[in-house]
């Protein structure tokens, strides 16, 4: 299916040019206003060049201590949830049920949680890991495990992540489920006829197949994660001490707290630049993939003769592909 | 062959761990304060209705769930009616700029909403949108249009070329076709995209909070103000809690055939 090239589609979306424009660039031409400019109040700024990006990236000064302590938080608390989330998803989504109401059952479940109010997944285990009356808190307790997230910071990480886990992972098996879902029945069947184990066909079907859709699941992970903000806030307040301060804690703390415009907005270019860069070799890669297997699926049918006028391609009876 | 060991187990495991959280928030939404916070109780003793009684008849409550559904909803129509066309010019055409401008609209999707919640405070101030269920839906849009493009381009993409070319063929004329045709052979993946919008718009807080002072406060909004100054009202808290989860099930129920295609973005 190629594409036609076509500039009057340029008016098909000149509309999502711009309301997008409208809240992205706009707000963004003020944050680089901002980020080069310092003020005494009173609506009076005067230059400041690139002074604020030099005191960020300098870890002995005030300012670039926090960003940087809180930059490397944040990517350890990623990489943490990453390697628990993208395992346990894949987990799950095999271990859903093949057919019968027990699948509709097992998906509205696992969506919940991904639609409840980002403050409210905040509030849930706020009140599920307190000592005195949450669930979680006082069973820890009666144990014998001291547990208590306001004081001590490991129980505060621990709380925090296993949040994530719980809001979250769901996203992941859902993304599997469906990379799943799209596998023919004719490839288990071959690798039935060829007697392959459990683990082969996990390495040699299904995970090929869900190649992309894991891909998507970790960009988004990724991406959300390092953006965290509500439900760490809700639970610990960033705190104890600064433990759980991430990122946009820390940016929310200067530019709504303290109103220290120019700081906040040298930290919000960076912060979106390093976002930006992620997101891109995530795209590069995922387009790379795509074309990949367009060109697979291109060079493969050249041998069998085309069906010229099918709507379907017959893609489905190539049970070999694949398969050890 | 398709499954693990074991899958019963851990699939019961896992829905365990996801529902005890919610389990113990309407546990404590039935308990008077009195009962949270002397005795651990696994169940209400004595069960009440007196949060939820407080929450339904008290305007600075109830209003703050109408304003969220306001602009939830007028985000989600703005959101798919851009993506709309787009995404079909994504799908069916190439021209100048447009990977560039799909990869900008993708990092959009990934932008902090930190990063944008002073801007954004300035401009909906500025142009006189603040406090409006306008400031919010508009705000919201950085996220959602990018996303809902992205679906829909995903389950135009799945239409096969030769319908749009028959229909030309019969004499369509470009938005007959796109009404009368594309629109409801891809409604299921407008039916997504809009479950999406509804999800991401309905969960966010952070700039629903920072364009909304006191005529279009949300209720997530609401909710954190009034613990900080009432003390610990744990019993109201919960019940406002458990209410904010109610729209997203029924959402959810609506869309549960068409979940999994639909959190894969219409790619697989």
């Amino acid at each position: 299916m190629d594409k036609t090239i076509n500039q009057k589609a340029w008016f098909l979306v000149l509309p999502v040019f711009l309301v997008v424009a409208f809240s992205a660039v706009l707000p963004l031409m003020t944050v680089v206003n901002y980020s080069m400019q310092d003020t005494f109040g009173n609506n009076q700024f005067f230059w400041n060049g690139v002074g604020w990006f030099k005191e960020l990236l300098d870890p002995s000064t005030d300012l670039g201590g926090r960003f940087l302590a809180s930059l490397g938080r944040n990517l350890f608390f990623s990489l943490v949830i990453l390697a628990i989330e993208v395992p346990l998803g894949i987990v799950v989504a095999l271990s859903m049920p093949r057919q019968g109401w027990t699948v509709a059952a097992c998906l509205v479940t696992l969506a919940l949680p991904l639609l409840i109010p980002w403050n409210v997944v905040g509030t849930i285990w706020q009140i599920f890991g307190r000592p005195d009356i949450g669930l979680l808190g006082y069973t820890l307790n009666a144990m014998g495990i001291d547990y208590n997230y306001v004081s001590n910071a490991v129980d505060a990480w621990v709380t925090v992540i296993v949040m994530d886990v719980w809001h979250w992972t769901s996203l992941v098996a859902l993304l599997c489920y469906a990379g799943l879902k799209s596998i023919p029945e004719a490839y288990y069947q071959a690798a039935q006829i060829d007697g392959a184990s459990r683990w082969a066909v996990f390495k040699a079907i299904q995970l090929p197949k869900m190649n992309r859709v894991l891909l998507i699941a970790v960009l988004l992970r990724f991406m959300d994660s390092f953006m965290i903000y509500t439900e760490p806030f809700v639970v610990t307040g960033g705190g104890p001490g600064n433990s759980t301060t991430f990122v946009s804690i820390e940016l929310v703390k200067i530019a709504l707290g303290q109103f220290d415009l120019g700081k906040a907005a040298a930290l919000s270019l960076v912060y979106n630049l390093i976002i930006l860069i992620v997101c891109w070799i995530f795209y590069t890669v995922m387009t790379n993939a795509g074309a990949e297997r367009k060109v697979q699926a291109e060079s493969e049918p050249a041998a069998v003769p085309k069906p010229s006028a099918s709507l379907k391609p017959v893609t489905a009876l190539k049970p070999k592909e694949g398969v050890v | 062959m398709h499954s693990i060991p074991g899958r019963r187990l851990i699939m019961a495991l896992f829905l365990i761990f996801l529902l005890l959280p919610i389990y113990w928030l309407v546990n404590m939404s039935f308990k008077t304060n009195a009962e949270i916070v002397s005795t651990m109780t696994l169940w209400p003793h004595a069960p009440t209705l007196q949060h939820y009684k407080r929450i339904f008849t008290d305007e600075s409550w109830y209003s703050g769930y109408i304003n969220s559904l306001e602009y939830v909803i007028l985000n989600t129509i703005i959101s798919i009616s851009v993506a709309l066309p787009a995404a079909y010019a994504f799908s069916r055409y190439r021209f100048l700029g447009d990977k560039h401008l799909f990869f900008w609209l993708l990092s959009n999707r990934m932008a902090p909403a930190a990063v944008y919640a002073l801007p954004f405070f300035n401009l909906y101030s500025a142009i006189g949108l603040f406090d409006t269920p306008w400031a919010v839906a508009l705000a919201h849009c950085i996220f959602n249009v990018p996303l809902a493009v992205w679906i829909l381009e995903g389950f135009v993409s799945g239409v096969p070329r030769e319908i749009d070319e028959t229909a030309f063929l019969d004499g369509y004329s470009f938005p007959r076709f796109f009404i009368r045709i594309l629109v409801p052979l891809i409604a299921s993946g407008i039916g997504v995209a809009a479950f999406f919008c509804f999800m991401f718009s309905w969960v966010e807080l952070l700039l629903a909070r920072t364009l909304t002072s006191v005529q279009a406060k949300p209720i997530a909004a609401i909710m954190t103000r009034t613990v900080s100054a009432a003390g610990m009202d744990w019993g109201l808290l919960a019940a406002a809690g458990v209410l904010t989860i109610i729209p997203g099930a029924l959402v959810i129920w609506f869309v549960r055939n068409y979940i999994a295609r639909g959190f894969a973005l219409g790619r697989v």
